[in-house]
C-alpha cells in the first residue's frame, strides 16, 4: 500500500517522472522526421479496431477505490495550490516548447506524434485522477487541477491536447465510476509505461445531438449486451485499444459501456473535421458488437452518466481557456507591432477595444469554469455552473477565435499565423460531448 | 486552494442583508420610482441599523463607506483574506437586488464616503466619520475626461476657495457633504486635481436643481454650484502637493475601490430581473434544463441560460476585483473588467427580461421594467463602458493615454 502523498508530493511525483524519463531532451522541440507519416486510416480508410493488447480480466469483488472529495475551505480564493502551480508550470513549458511548434505538422498528419504522446505519458497525465492504490497519483478528486492542466495544454495546441488527454478521460472514467474488477483490469495499464490509446465516445453524428437521447443502443441478451450505432468525435479511433461508449440501454437510459477495440463488429472510420485535426477524430461504427454483462461501467447509474457529461463539458471549457489565452497573447503582440496609417494599429480604439473585450470575456469564462470545477471536486451540485461555463466558452470562445483572425486581417486568414487554426479549434468547444474528462 | 463560493464567514450576514433589503428597499421600490425626489424616510431607520452593524464590527462593511483601507492584522499575514471589499460588494449586491436607487440614497453610504475611505489620511478619517458624502466630479463641459475639469480651488490663507458647477451629483441634495474635484492650477494638468470634502453647511455651496431621470428615480441627482466657497485647507483629501510624476493616480485610486461596487450594483439589479423572469417563464411552462444542450431547448430556456452565464461571469469578475483589493494586490484592470462586463450585461439582461415577459414585463405591474431602466446608469457612471475598455486595453497592451486615446 502506497503511503499517502501530501499535495506537494504529487507535484514532485510528476516532476520526478519527467526527470527519470529516458527522453530527457523532451522539452526541446523534436524533429518530427522520425515519425511515420502514413498511419493506417488517416486518409479516410476504414480499418478494424486496433488489436495490440489483451486486457487480462481480473476478478474483483471488493469495493472500487474512489477519490475523496476535497473539503470546502470556506474562503473565496483564486490562488492555485503550490502543487497545482508546479504541475501547471511544467505543462505550460511543455505546451510552449513542444505542442505549439509541432502544431502545424500534427495537423497535416491528422494525428499527434508518438513522441508527444509518450512524453505526456511520461509525466503522468493519465495518472492525475487514478487513485494511488492503483498506481496513480491522486488521493483527492481534483477537477480544478484537471481544468488548469487542460488550459495549460490547449495554450500550446488544442488538437494535440485532446489527443494527449483522451486516454486520461478513459482512465478517469474508470476511476470515478468503474467497479473494482474494472479498475483492477484496466487501470494498471494506464499507470504503466505504455498507456493504451483509448477514447470516451459519447457524441453521435446528427444535428441537435443530445447525450441524454442516444441513438446507439445496447440491447440485453444472454451473453450481455449487443451494441449498434455510430459514435463520432472519437479521438484517435484507429489507434484506440479501448473505448468507453455511451449507449442507450432500454429501461435504463444512457449508459457507459467498456468496449475493447478487438471486439468483432467494431469498425473505425476516419472523420477529419474543420479543426482538432491532431486529435485524429474518427467515427466508431458498432455493428452487432457483443459485450459481456460486466462491460457496463460500474453500476451504470444514471447519476454517473450525468456526471460524466458534466465533467466532459468542463474539460472542454478548460481547453477553450487555453486556446483563448493563446489568441489573446498573439493578437496583443500583433496589434502593438503592426503599423497602419503611421502608427501601431493598437492605437486605434476599434482595435484596442476588441482586444480588451477578448481579455474581459476570457477572464469571465475562466472564473465561471473554475467555479464549476471547484464545486465538482467539493461534491456540490455543479450542473448549473457547468452549463454556464459551456455557454460562455462556446459563445465567447468562438468570438475570441473569430476576432483573433479579424485583428490580423488577411494575415489571419492564411496559415502563416496560427489564429486560423485556433478559430477552427474553438468552434469545437460548445458542440463536443465526451472525448475529454476532468 | 481555488474556491469561488461565497465566503463562509459572510453567509449569515448576507442572509441578513437580503432580508433587510427586501423589507426596507424592495417593499418601497415602486413607491419612490413614482415619487421622484420624495425623501425615502424609511431609510433613516435602516441607516441607523447599518451604522450599528458597522460599529459593532458585525456588519463586515455593509455599504460603500467600508471599502479601501483596512487594517493588516499580523496573525493573518500571508493568509488569503476575505475582507471588507468583498463584504461590501456582497452587501451591495443584496441591496441592489432590492433597489439600486434606494441603495444610492442610503444615508452615510455615499460614493463620497468611498472616496474618503480610499484617499483620506487617518486624521481625516476620524474627523469625517459619520458624514454622508456625495461625490461631485462631472461638470457641464466635462464627463469622461475628468482631468479636464474647470472647477478651481485657490489657496487663500488657511482655506481653499472653490468656484465652479458640478452636475450629476448623486445624493447631492440629501447628503450633508460633498467630495468635490477641483484643480489647483489648470496649467499643471491632472496632477493638480485634488478632492475636497465640502460640508454643505458652508456658505457658497448650493443645490441648483434636481434632475428628472430614466431610472434610479429614488436617488436624487443634483446640480451643485460652488460660488466662492471657502473650504478649510485640512479638508483637502490626501496629499496637497502637486506631484506631476504621480499624476492622476491619487484621484483615480478611488475608482479601483468603487468600480467593483458599481459592478456589484449591476449584478444585484440583474439578479432581480432574472429571478422574476424565471418565475414568469416557468409559470408559462418553460423548462430550463442545465444538462440538456441549450440548442435543443426552447428559445426562452436557451436565452435564460445565456443570460445567467453572462450574469455569473459578471458576478465572479466583481468578486475577483474585490478579492484582489482585500489581498492588497493591484486590481485596476480587474476592477475595470468587472465594471465593463457587469455594466453591459446588467443592462442587456434586464432589457431582455422585459422582452421575454412581454407586456407583463413592460408594465408597471411588475418591477422588471423598472430594473431595465435602473440598469442603464450602471453602464455609465463611475466610468462608462468605453472608459473601462480604454483602461483595460491600455493596461493589457501597455499603452499610454497619449498613444491610445
Amino acid at each position: 500500500m502506497a503511503t499517502r502523498r501530501d499535495p506537494m508530493g504529487i507535484g514532485l511525483a510528476v516532476l520526478n517522472r519527467i526527470a527519470s524519463s529516458p527522453t530527457i531532451d523532451k522539452l526541446k522541440l523534436r524533429k518530427t522526421t522520425e515519425r511515420a507519416v502514413y498511419e493506417g486510416a488517416k486518409g479516410g480508410f476504414r480499418v478494424a479496431g486496433a488489436t495490440t493488447r489483451a486486457f487480462k480480466r481480473v476478478k474483483g469483488g471488493g469495493k472500487p477505490a474512489r477519490l475523496a472529495r476535497t473539503s470546502d475551505s470556506g474562503v473565496f480564493d483564486l490562488q492555485p495550490t503550490d502543487d497545482q502551480q508546479m504541475i501547471v508550470g511544467v505543462i505550460k513549458e511543455f505546451a510552449a516548447e513542444v505542442l505549439r511548434p509541432a502544431a502545424a505538422e500534427a495537423e497535416t498528419a491528422n494525428d499527434t506524434s508518438k513522441e508527444v504522446l509518450a512524453q505526456t505519458g511520461d509525466f503522468g497525465l493519465t495518472l492525475l485522477n487514478i487513485p494511488e492504490s492503483l498506481g496513480g497519483l491522486s488521493e483527492d478528486r481534483s477537477a480544478v487541477t484537471g481544468v488548469l492542466v487542460n488550459e495549460a495544454l490547449a495554450e500550446g495546441d488544442m488538437g494535440q491536447a485532446v489527443a494527449c488527454l483522451a486516454p486520461a478521460a478513459v482512465a478517469t472514467a474508470i476511476s470515478l465510476w468503474g467497479s473494482d474488477a474494472q479498475q483492477q483490469t484496466y487501470l494498471p495499464s494506464f499507470a504503466g509505461d505504455d498507456v493504451p490509446a483509448s477514447a470516451l465516445a459519447v457524441a453521435e453524428p446528427r444535428a441537435l445531438f443530445d447525450p441524454f437521447e442516444l441513438a446507439t443502443t445496447a440491447v440485453e441478451n444472454d451473453g450481455g449486451y449487443v451494441l449498434n450505432g455510430v459514435k463520432s468525435a472519437v479521438v484517435r479511433g484507429s489507434e484506440a485499444e479501448l473505448f468507453i461508449v455511451a449507449a442507450d440501454v432500454r429501461g435504463r437510459g444512457p449508459t457507459l459501456l467498456i468496449v475493447e477495440s478487438s471486439t468483432p463488429g467494431v469498425t473505425i472510420e476516419a472523420d477529419p473535421s474543420m479543426g482538432l485535426r491532431a486529435a485524429g477524430l474518427s467515427r466508431l461504427l458498432l455493428d452487432d458488437v457483443q459485450v459481456p454483462a460486466d462491460a457496463v461501467l460500474g453500476e451504470g447509474a444514471a447519476d454517473d452518466y450525468r456526471e460524466c457529461i458534466r465533467l466532459s463539458r468542463l474539460a472542454w471549457a478548460g481547453l477553450a481557456l487555453g486556446t483563448g489565452r493563446a489568441v489573446l497573447d498573439y493578437v496583443s503582440d500583433y496589434v502593438t507591432t503592426r503599423t497602419a496609417f503611421g502608427e501601431p494599429i493598437a492605437h486605434r480604439q476599434a482595435v484596442a477595444f476588441m482586444v480588451a473585450n477578448i481579455a474581459i470575456e476570457l477572464e469571465g469564462m475562466r472564473l465561471v469554469t473554475l467555479k464549476a470545477a471547484s464545486r465538482a471536486e467539493q461534491g456540490l451540485d455543479f450542473s448549473r455552473e457547468v452549463a454556464l461555463a459551456r455557454r460562455l466558452t462556446s459563445e465567447y470562445g468562438m468570438k475570441i477565435g473569430t476576432d483573433g483572425v479579424q485583428l490580423l486581417g488577411g494575415h489571419g486568414f492564411v496559415k502563416e499565423h496560427p489564429v486560423e487554426r485556433w478559430y477552427r479549434d474553438l468552434r469545437a468547444v460548445g458542440l463536443m460531448e465526451g472525448a475529454v474528462l476532468v | 486552494m481555488i474556491n469561488l463560493e461565497t465566503p463562509r464567514k459572510f453567509r449569515p450576514f448576507i442572509k441578513q442583508a437580503h432580508q433587510v433589503a427586501e423589507e426596507f428597499l424592495r417593499a418601497n421600490s415602486r413607491k419612490y420610482d413614482l415619487a421622484e425626489h420624495a425623501y425615502p424616510k424609511e431609510l433613516d431607520l435602516l441607516a441607523s441599523l447599518v451604522d450599528g452593524m458597522g460599529d459593532s464590527g458585525a456588519g463586515q462593511g455593509a455599504g460603500a463607506a467600508a471599502v479601501g483601507n483596512q487594517d493588516d492584522d499580523k496573525a493573518s499575514k500571508g493568509k488569503v483574506k476575505n475582507g471588507t471589499n468583498m463584504s461590501s460588494v456582497l452587501s451591495i449586491i443584496e441591496m441592489c437586488w432590492a433597489d439600486v436607487g434606494l441603495l444610492l440614497s442610503m444615508p452615510r453610504q455615499g460614493l463620497g464616503n468611498s472616496a474618503i475611505a480610499s484617499v483620506a489620511n487617518d486624521e481625516q478619517l476620524e474627523r469625517f466619520k459619520g458624514t454622508w458624502a456625495a461625490m461631485a466630479i462631472t461638470e457641464p463641459g466635462t464627463g469622461s475626461d475628468s482631468a479636464n475639469i474647470v472647477t478651481t480651488a485657490v489657496k487663500d490663507g488657511d482655506a481653499y476657495v472653490l468656484n465652479g458647477e458640478k452636475i450629476y451629483v448623486t445624493s447631492g441634495e440629501r447628503a450633508d457633504s460633498v467630495v468635490v474635484w477641483a484643480t489647483l492650477d489648470k496649467s499643471l494638468g491632472r496632477a493638480a486635481i485634488k478632492s475636497f470634502l465640502v460640508p454643505k453647511s458652508l456658505p457658497g455651496i448650493r443645490v441648483e436643481r434636481l434632475e428628472h431621470k430614466l431610472g434610479i428615480r429614488a436617488s436624487d441627482t443634483a446640480v451643485i454650484v460652488l460660488d466662492n466657497c471657502r473650504v478649510p485647507a485640512e479638508n483637502l483629501l490626501g496629499n496637497p502637493e502637486i506631484d506631476t510624476k504621480q499624476g492622476f493616480a491619487g484621484a483615480m485610486a478611488t475608482f479601483d475601490n468603487t468600480r467593483p461596487l458599481v459592478a456589484g450594483m449591476a449584478v444585484g439589479c440583474a439578479r432581480a430581473a432574472l429571478e422574476d423572469t424565471r418565475e414568469l417563464l416557468e409559470k408559462a411552462g418553460v423548462v430550463i434544463d442545465y444538462d440538456r444542450p441549450a440548442q435543443t431547448q426552447t428559445y426562452a430556456a436557451a436565452t435564460f441560460i445565456a443570460m445567467e452565464a453572462d450574469w455569473e461571469a459578471a458576478l465572479l469578475l466583481t468578486l475577483e476585483a474585490a478579492w484582489l483589493a482585500d489581498n492588497r494586490k493591484p486590481n485596476s484592470m480587474e476592477a475595470s473588467m468587472a465594471k465593463a462586463k457587469a455594466g453591459r450585461v446588467g443592462n442587456d439582461i434586464t432589457l431582455r427580461c422585459v422582452e421575454l415577459a412581454g407586456t407583463l414585463g413592460y408594465s408597471e405591474n411588475e418591477l422588471i421594467e423598472k430594473w431595465s431602466r435602473d440598469s442603464k446608469i450602471l453602464d455609465i457612471f463611475e466610468g462608462t463602458q468605453q472608459i473601462q475598455q480604454l483602461i483595460v486595453a491600455r493596461r493589457l497592451l501597455d499603452l499610454s493615454s497619449s498613444q491610445l486615446r
